[in-house]
């Protein structure tokens, strides 16, 4: 049974946007950079750095992007500490309070794994190396994987902080936080396969990634279509008017690149990084049309 | 801890003179409305940041050719739900439940995330850009610590807003609606009794809740309610990814 909703709109708008793709981006790359690293060969480590490379930038403009759209800016930290008493300021049962502290957490695995990749490189120095021959024991596997779960979760939770509200559509549905984390590691994938063109070490994963994205997309296809059937009633408020084409665009995000691979013919006559590119504007247009049709 | 309060706003006593709308905004110096033309005498247009009370004018067409349409009036406010939305979500701890049993933000607490917006079922609070925080009725609460009744329900003429002890507003809200339908109205019904477990601001309707905006008891619903399914998603979610990317990244010497 569907809610009639009297609700107002929050008004999260571009700097939440940018947020989640950055969000679902940062811990997209830093989980495939893990699972190449614990399922990939030797080859595979250059697109592992590669990974925890853009992983770590990308983190770094979350916290921005979150302070800078509070309407008090300087009380962001109100989201981990307690202004009153000087406690830890944690609900379980709210998604944005655990994932201001997941994303906090994740901070720390994603800034280690930068600085174990940087320590794999060449021209590094010492102490650098010596952090990266930790990271292959088993404790820093250990350490990697658990970094991962952050990841998954930061990557995913955004869905779920706006299916915990009272907004139409956001609050009609479950799919939203695993529709983001399906969207947010095929952007991944395609993200590094994009900056593989410039490293060509990391290219000898290519074909990987572009398998792990057919794999991410086509979950992601059965989340979309889950997500319309869910909303029942209410479906045509993302797809009415301009909605449609930003659709457009996810559906060119995610059957282009299927199509391509099942076509071997069309890879010849279209440039290699259109699917990725593709897959990139349809992580945005999804977040786009999530976010702000019901709130129009 | 105080007596738990409540406002019991029988909205057949409602007259839509908006004197609660004025004692409201005197007393919590509000600013005033841009000036905007509606399709109706109802120029105040919706609960927000800048009224914390609204005069809802209901407009019914009705079978009659000499009156195609019948008024409703209802004094809307922030319900203080006891289950409340905008609590349950709120980050910072900046909405509180105050010794009166009412629902409170705390301005200096408040960040202006404004996830209680979203959750909030009544679109209640809106955000403040000046202050840069969430904002809604206070119940007048700096009023009831000093033993004086809300704004609104001492302006009100008609008695429509009736403010006291919680309990003697639902038995006096009880008494009213039998009277009523013993008078023939039988559509007069309470809005609240049972709602978020119990509204500390209730109405008497005559009419369906949904005619005066207000979400029916299978649509009152919390946000939490999509916590577990939601997060069930992206584990399942997680689980699927990451078999899929153990065939994709598996070690090419393993290959079938």
């Amino acid at each position: 049974m569907l809610t009639e909703h009297f609700v107002a709109a929050p008004h999260w708008e571009w700097y939440i946007l940018a947020y989640f793709v950055a969000a679902g981006l940062s811990g997209g790359t830093y989980v495939i950079g893990t699972m190449l690293r614990l399922w990939g060969d030797a080859r595979d480590l250059p697109a592992s750095r590669l990974a925890f490379f853009i992983s770590w930038p990308l983190l770094l403009v979350c916290p921005i992007l979150l302070t800078l759209d509070l309407g008090q800016p300087t009380r962001f930290w109100h989201m981990l500490i307690d202004s009153r008493t000087a406690g830890l300021a944690f609900k379980s049962w709210s998604p944005m309070s655990v994932g201001a502290w997941a994303l906090l957490i994740y901070g720390i695995f994603s800034t280690v794994m930068f600085v174990v990749a940087l320590g794999e490189t060449r021209s590094t120095p010492a102490l650098l190396s010596r952090v990266s021959k930790v990271a292959g024991t088993l404790a820093g596997r250990v350490v990697m994987v658990v970094g991962a779960l952050f990841a998954l979760f930061v990557s995913a939770y955004t869905g779920v902080l706006l299916a915990v509200s009272n907004q139409p559509v956001w609050s009609d549905t479950w799919t939203l936080g695993g529709l983001f984390l399906a969207s947010g590691l095929s952007g991944a994938s395609a993200l590094v396969l994009l900056m593989s063109r410039r490293r060509p070490e990391a290219a000898e994963t290519d074909e990987k990634l572009l398998e792990a994205d057919r794999y991410f997309i086509i979950l992601e296809l059965v989340l979309i279509a889950l997500f319309f059937v869910t909303l029942g009633g209410v479906l045509s408020r993302v797809l009415s008017g301009g909605w449609l084409v930003l659709w457009l665009v996810v559906l060119a995000g995610t059957v282009v690149p299927l199509l391509v691979h099942w076509r071997p013919a069309w890879r010849q006559r279209i440039s290699r990084n259109l699917g990725p590119i593709l897959v990139l504007l349809g992580v945005l247009a999804l977040r786009a049309v999530v976010i702000f049709s019901p709130q129009s | 801890m105080a007596t738990p309060v409540g406002f019991f706003t029988d909205t057949t006593l409602c007259i839509g003179c908006k004197a609660c709308e004025v004692a409201c905004k005197e007393w919590n110096q509000l600013p005033d409305n841009p000036i905007q033309f509606r399709d109706s005498y109802d120029n105040t247009g919706q609960l927000d940041q800048r009224n914390f009370r609204h005069v809802r004018f209901v407009e019914q067409a009705t079978s009659n050719p000499d009156k195609p349409i019948a008024w409703s009036m209802m004094s809307d406010v922030c319900k203080h739900c006891a289950n409340a939305s905008c609590l349950e979500v709120c980050p910072t701890d900046a909405i509180i439940r105050t010794e009166f049993d009412t629902v409170y933000i705390q301005q200096d607490v408040c960040n202006g995330c404004r996830d209680c917006i979203a959750a909030c079922p009544y679109g209640v609070i809106g955000f403040d850009s000046q202050s840069g925080t969430a904002k809604k009725c206070t119940f007048c609460y700096d009023r009831l610590q000093n033993n004086k009744m809300p704004a609104c329900a001492q302006a009100c003429p008609t008695q429509s807003i009736k403010f006291g002890n919680l309990a003697d507003l639902r038995k006096m809200a009880a008494d009213r609606v039998q009277a009523l339908q013993a008078q023939g109205v039988t559509q007069a019904r309470i809005y609240g009794d049972t709602e978020y477990g119990g509204l500390h601001a209730f109405f008497l309707l005559t009419d369906k809740p949904e005619a005066y905006a207000l979400p029916n008891a299978e649509s009152a619903v919390l946000p939490g309610r999509n916590d577990v399914p939601g997060y069930l998603a992206v584990a399942v979610t997680s689980v699927l990814a990451a078999i899929g990317g153990l065939v994709a990244f598996r070690r090419r010497g393993e290959r079938a």
